[in-house]
């Protein structure tokens, strides 16, 4: 009868120790509480995220591209290998940063607390928080000096690998697949137009890049080229997109560029 | 003999201060009973956001609100500029509020016998009750294109006239840095503490008394929550803990096709900060540099407007704070005002021989705790205690403490309905101001309540 007791409190205890794991983040030093992110993804997500955050909140049919299906636990933006789930940073981060041309705006208005509550409060959605290990983040080796050599290099890769059947050959996102490309749900999905401005989904950072190349992007048709190349290879590519971005915004003072660009160009 | 007539030379003198203070009471109530607060709607539908993503509770704006504001109505994803939206989408949106409410003043000046003013006035208790609907209010907002915003903001009153209460064209990010942005037309004073986005509806709870109070006998048209127009140079960092604004604004209390050739500088400094387990927490210093005309040139008469000469200054500055504790948060607010002697008395500048002995420019404090519980994102408890003390009166004559205010104000909000396309309140709310020395015979204290429930929607 004692054992029959002591088993139950123990299979209690883990079950207790193994979701209240589930219930926190750690971002450095800060530790997120699910309890707290509830009333705070309630106030903030729920209506493009869902009450069972599915993606089917109430705003999801008018959104393109459809919100995170946080039930799948598959997530673009990851420091991880490709296929292994987020690290807690990795969604702290893209709560912080947002997704660049998509209805999913910065955070970083709320506190760190906050969004590390919300980081706790997204993996109950997935089994997979609690049932994987935690996954280690890609080692990010320094970036070489950017060279002619190493653009030039790049821009042979972006051929040879195919890059511009979906992005273009000059990177616009026009690719002869561009249009046939679908996400893991089966929605519609265009490539990002590399020339448009430094905003990437993941971040617009050469680490961020050279991590995008690495991990991939799950859940869209964006694959990981770690197997394929080699970090400096890696880094190439990083160079030669970077030198596809054709503007930097400039806020007012673009707009009149830009503009006065419109009307020179247009036929008289 | 009437009682007005049994007054004294003194006595009739306070009188009259006391009716035209009655006056700028009664015009500012006004004022701000057709002042509007928002959440705004069009700007839910054109991001997919419901109300509680920007608002604590609309009006108010939590931090992910005022950085959007601060972004000049952008959420910085890239799809700000109209030409992503639908080209069927418009932005504005419409709040009225149908209210039940009732008012009471225990010092109200009536005729003793009705119908007849030659029989005498003295002081009752008037109270009223009924339906009422609050006016129309209409907010185009929104941006032109990427970087550069809009607003224009008309509001009809329950009299059936409009205002132009805002209109302002904002030039976003300039240089690429959001530490500058140009904003130029009617605006609000930047500021956290706002009186647009104050949750408070009743006549006598539903404006910050120290935003428009001024002394008694003083002729100073300014008030903190009046509109101005201007220019603004505001800035703010990412996500705006820190933030700015220096204005440059008409001397006319926003009053269009009046111009002025002289100019008032308000200057607004914000900074928040995080405290664990806690929340954000906010501290900010304001100050308004002012001057007004004490007369005019004239034109049979009539003075023309633009003319104003014999300008005297005034100021008004203060500190407040935004104060989190979990679901309980604390507004603070503290303020000093001052007024020239000439504007204190209501005296041409160039007649110094016709201000009272002993004459000073008046001043004063005031300031106020607001407190909120915000249970969740539908449900918001309410309460204000606002106060305003002289600590100088432009007359010496008169009592230290005339015009003192008193306003103790309690409320909910309950919104069930708040979705990313419109949002319904229902609110309740009991207010009662008390003003020292302004009742207009008997020279007693002046107490006016309020009470108001009813449906504040947005669309």
């Amino acid at each position: 009868m004692i054992l029959k007791g002591s088993g139950v409190a123990l299979t209690v205890l883990l079950s207790c120790s193994v979701f209240g794991f589930a219930q926190q983040s750690k971002i450095d030093k800060l530790t997120g509480n699910a309890k707290s992110g509830k009333a705070l993804y309630v106030r903030y997500c729920i209506t493009c995220h869902g009450p069972h955050g599915d993606g089917t909140g109430e705003n999801a049919p008018h959104l393109d591209p459809k919100p995170r299906d946080f039930t799948k636990a598959t997530f673009k933006c990851r420091s991880t290998p490709s296929g292994e789930l987020p690290t807690d940073s990795d969604l702290y981060n893209t709560i912080s940063r947002g997704i660049y041309n998509s209805a999913m705006p910065p955070w970083k208005p709320l506190t760190q607390q906050q969004r590390a509550d919300l980081v706790a409060y997204i993996k109950t959605f997935s089994t997979r928080f609690q049932e994987e290990p935690p996954s280690a983040s890609v080692v990010i080796p320094p970036e070489p000096a950017r060279s002619a050599d190493s653009v030039h290099r790049g821009a042979e890769l972006f051929q040879s690998l195919n890059c511009w059947s979906c992005h273009g050959k000059e990177g616009r996102g026009n690719g002869p697949s561009a249009l046939t490309l679908t996400d893991a749900k089966g929605y519609p999905i265009l490539p990002f137009d590399l020339t448009r401005g430094s905003h990437f989904k993941c971040g617009g950072t050469s680490s961020d890049l050279f991590k995008d190349l690495t991990t991939g992007l799950d859940g869209t048709p964006m694959p990981s080229f770690s197997t394929a190349l080699r970090p400096d290879q890696i880094w190439d590519v990083v160079h030669y997109i970077q030198t596809l971005n054709e503007e930097s915004s400039r806020g007012f003072f673009h707009f009149v560029k830009s503009e006065s660009r419109t009307h020179e160009s247009r036929p008289q | 003999m009437d009682g007005k007539s049994s007054l004294g030379t003194a006595d009739t003198t306070a009188f009259r201060w006391r009716r035209r203070w009655a006056h700028w009471v009664l015009a500012t109530v006004m004022l701000c009973a057709a002042a509007p607060a928002f959440g705004i709607p069009a700007f839910a539908r054109k991001y997919n956001l419901r109300c509680s993503d920007c608002h604590e509770a609309w009006p108010k704006l939590n931090n992910f609100g005022q950085t959007f504001k601060d972004n000049g109505y952008q959420l910085m994803t890239g799809r700000d500029a109209p030409i992503y939206q639908q080209a069927s989408y418009f932005p504005i949106m419409f709040r009225t509020i149908p209210v039940w409410h009732r008012e009471s003043n225990n010092r109200a000046l009536t005729d003793i016998i009705p119908q007849n003013s030659a029989g005498g006035q003295t002081e009752s208790r008037i109270t009223t009750s009924g339906f009422n609907i609050s006016g129309l209010d209409i907010w185009a907002a929104g941006t032109l294109y990427k970087n550069i915003s809009f607003a224009v903001q008309p509001a009809l009153d329950n009299n059936g006239n409009f205002h132009l209460l805002t209109y302002f064209v904002r030039f976003d990010n300039l240089l690429d840095s959001r530490w500058l942005n140009l904003k130029v037309g009617k605006f609000e004073l930047d500021t956290l503490i706002s009186e647009e986005r104050e949750l408070f509806l009743t006549n006598t709870g539903g404006f910050y008394q120290n935003f428009h109070f001024t002394p008694i006998g003083v002729r100073t048209s300014f008030g903190l929550g009046d509109h101005q127009l201007g220019a603004e140079l505001l800035g703010h960092s990412s996500n705006s803990y820190t933030r700015y604004s220096i204005a440059v604004l008409n001397s006319n209390d926003g009053q269009a096709d009046t111009p002025t050739n002289t100019y008032d500088v308000y200057a607004d400094f914000t900074q928040g900060f995080e405290i664990p387990k806690l929340g954000l927490q906010r501290v900010g210093v304001f100050g308004y540099v002012g001057e007004r005309s004490t007369f005019s040139q004239t034109s049979s008469g009539a003075p023309i407007p633009g003319t104003g000469m014999g300008n005297r200054g005034f100021s008004r500055t203060g500190l407040y704070g935004l104060w989190y504790l979990g679901k309980f948060d604390l507004s603070t607010f503290y303020l000093h005002g001052q007024d020239n002697v000439f504007l204190g008395n209501g005296v041409r500048a160039d007649q110094p021989f016709n201000l009272p002995p002993g004459a000073v420019g008046p001043t004063w404090n005031g300031g106020f705790v607001e407190a909120h519980y915000t249970y969740n994102p539908q449900l918001i408890l309410l309460s204000k205690f606002e106060t305003v003390q002289m600590s100088r009166q432009a007359n010496a004559a008169a009592r230290k403490d005339l015009g003192d205010v008193r306003v103790w104000t309690v409320g909910y909000r309950w919104y069930p309905i708040m979705s990313s396309r419109a949002g319904l309140a229902w609110h309740q709310e009991y207010s009662i101001a008390r003003t020292v020395g302004t009742a207009p015979l008997t020279g007693r204290d002046d107490t006016s309540g309020s009470f108001l429930m009813g449906f504040d929607f947005d669309f």
